[in-house]
């Protein structure tokens, strides 16, 4: 039960906006603490699993060319781009983004797009001049609400095409667990049965971007 | 065989790169904590395998102390200016898509046609790791047609990985440093804790309730651990396999697909899920460190609802 007292740490921690890395690092003694080891254990066991996963901290290689295309002035050119569309308002280009990431990562290309890579160089920026087309310059409220939506169309995009992969981690973790405990499942229909989760993802965030859309995406101007 | 080495390798170099231009920026004043910040996070890629857990701990140890502690600013390099932007973006034109666009058709390439290559029985990519050192090799490759194609300085692209590096500051080494917690948090056991209370003090004698518990839980515990990969065994331990499956007949594949689905649900929630969450926050620059999640939410929790109804429906056919 003490055990426990370490996620309390995080969940306040994180409340009181506290910097996130020493919350964690706390949270790490706090647990291991009451979990009855050493403080030197406890560091031990956090610096072998933190070097064991820097594979998540690598992706961070992309940001060089991204930095170099923004500098070129890519986000400029998404943003005027899209103004020439001017059938093209936020919502349908969105929904359209996740039409896209849904159906790539359901086919196991879930690195093709993401955060650093399209998002903050393209899609926000597009996002953005969709919007500033109809209804003139954004205040910043606005402007921070296109692009925290934008995020949220990637993630959800992302999370809810790729379990229709045969071979990405969680559909491999399932199947191990599985035949842990006695039965043999063939990963294929694991990922048949996450596409209606899948389809009510697209419908449900479809449906908000419409809404997102009859907001701040149409507006006085033609 | 390329392996994971290589991407490290490359990475260590990247962020030592960072360090140092860090420490020779004048107009960052606090660029000596910025050069140890990335400093520490390059000795990571480059040494990490040769400091033992023990120089780890303190290395992170160091990394959460600069951060938490206020040393890490934001540094200046020298950019282009807005108006500079704009007037580019006119000259190039669609060209400016090329190394953008270059970065996903390498990856796809990657994934697709050099993953399953083999030369003399060993394959050309480590099978576990082919999305990653394909992303790194789209990296190096996207960055030489960007130079080429859009005539940018030689230096460009790591004072402007940076710049971008700097305003993800340390919430960058955030997703890492979570996934460290968590394999503490198993360790001491904290999944099993959480599991026995929730089936000890819900009664489950109805079959749209376990489902309800079974679904709603693995969304609940993602948001506490950050990550539905944790939460799966607990819950599917603890609910899904002795109650659903074992109980009331439930289909495996339904159960275990759409419970997974419904911690997909969570990580939309949770500050804890950082890379997705709190890092585009920072890469987007939104003041509210929240924003993603508060954006997310309204999504997640009817899909929720719907994935209760989907597993009630689809698993007891």
């Amino acid at each position: 039960m003490l055990t426990l007292l370490g996620v309390a740490a995080v969940v306040v921690g994180f409340a009181v906006r506290l910097n996130p890395l020493l919350v964690v690092v706390g949270a790490a003694f706090i647990t291991g603490l009451a979990a009855g080891k050493s403080p030197l254990e406890v560091l031990d066991a956090f610096g072998h699993a933190f070097n064991e996963n820097r594979f998540v901290s690598a992706a961070y290689l992309v940001l060089p060319v991204i930095g170099v295309v923004e500098r070129a002035g890519l986000q400029e050119q998404a943003r005027t781009l899209i103004t020439r569309f001017r059938g093209v308002s936020v919502g349908p280009l969105l929904i359209a983004y996740l039409a896209f990431r849904q159906l790539t990562s359901a086919l196991g290309l879930t690195s093709i797009a993401g955060q650093a890579q399209s998002i903050r160089p393209i899609v926000a920026p597009m996002a953005e001049g969709a919007v500033e087309a109809r209804r003139g310059p954004l205040d910043p409220a606005t402007r921070q609400r296109v692009r925290a939506f934008a995020a949220a169309t990637d993630n959800i995009g992302l999370f809810f095409g790729e379990d229709i992969f045969v071979a990405i981690g969680s559909i491999l973790l399932m199947v191990g667990f599985l035949a842990a405990s006695g039965i043999t499942m063939d990963p294929i229909h694991l990922s048949l049965w996450a596409i209606p989760t899948a389809v009510a993802a697209f419908a449900i965030h479809a449906v908000r971007l419409v809404l997102f859309d009859r907001r701040h995406g149409r507006g006085d101007a033609p | 065989m390329i392996k994971l080495g290589v991407v490290y390798g490359l990475a260590g170099l990247v962020f030592a790169a960072f360090a140092v231009l860090s420490a020779l920026d004048r107009a960052n004043r606090k660029r000596f904590g910025n050069a140890a910040f990335w400093g520490l996070v390059s000795l990571s890629f480059l040494a990490g395998d040769r400091l033992g857990d023990r120089g780890n701990g303190v290395l992170v140890l160091g990394l959460a102390l600069i951060a938490g502690f206020g040393l890490l600013g934001r540094g200046a390099p020298p950019t282009t200016s807005p108006d500079e932007r704009r007037a580019l973006a006119q000259r190039f034109g669609l060209k400016l898509f090329a190394p953008a666009l270059t970065l996903p058709v390498v990856v796809a390439l990657g994934v697709l046609v050099l993953k399953p290559l083999h030369f003399g029985g060993t394959p050309l990519f480590d099978p576990k790791q082919a999305t990653l050192i394909s992303l790194a090799l789209a990296a190096v490759i996207a960055t030489g047609v960007g130079l080429v194609l859009l005539r940018q300085p030689a230096m460009s692209p790591l004072q402007e990985g940076r710049r971008l590096m700097d305003t993800v500051g340390w919430a960058a080494l955030l997703p890492q440093m979570l996934a460290a917690l968590g394999a503490v948090f198993a360790l001491a056991g904290v999944g099993d804790t959480i599991g026995r209370l929730v089936t000890e003090w819900i009664p489950m004698d109805a079959r749209i309730t376990a489902v309800a518990v079974y679904c709603l839980g693995m969304a609940g515990f993602t948001v506490i651990m950050g990550n539905a990969f944790a939460a799966f065994p607990v819950l599917t331990a603890g609910i899904g396999f002795p109650i659903l499956i074992r109980q009331f007949g439930g289909d495996p594949a339904v159960v275990a697909s759409i419970g997974m689905l419904s911690g997909f649900c969570g990580t939309l929630m949770t500050p804890l899920a950082a890379n997705f969450n709190l890092v585009p926050a920072t890469l987007l620059e939104l003041p509210d460190r929240y924003a993603v999640i508060k954006a997310q939410i309204p999504t997640a929790l009817p899909l929720l609802a719907a994935n209760v109804v989907l597993m009630y429906v689809l698993a007891f056919r």
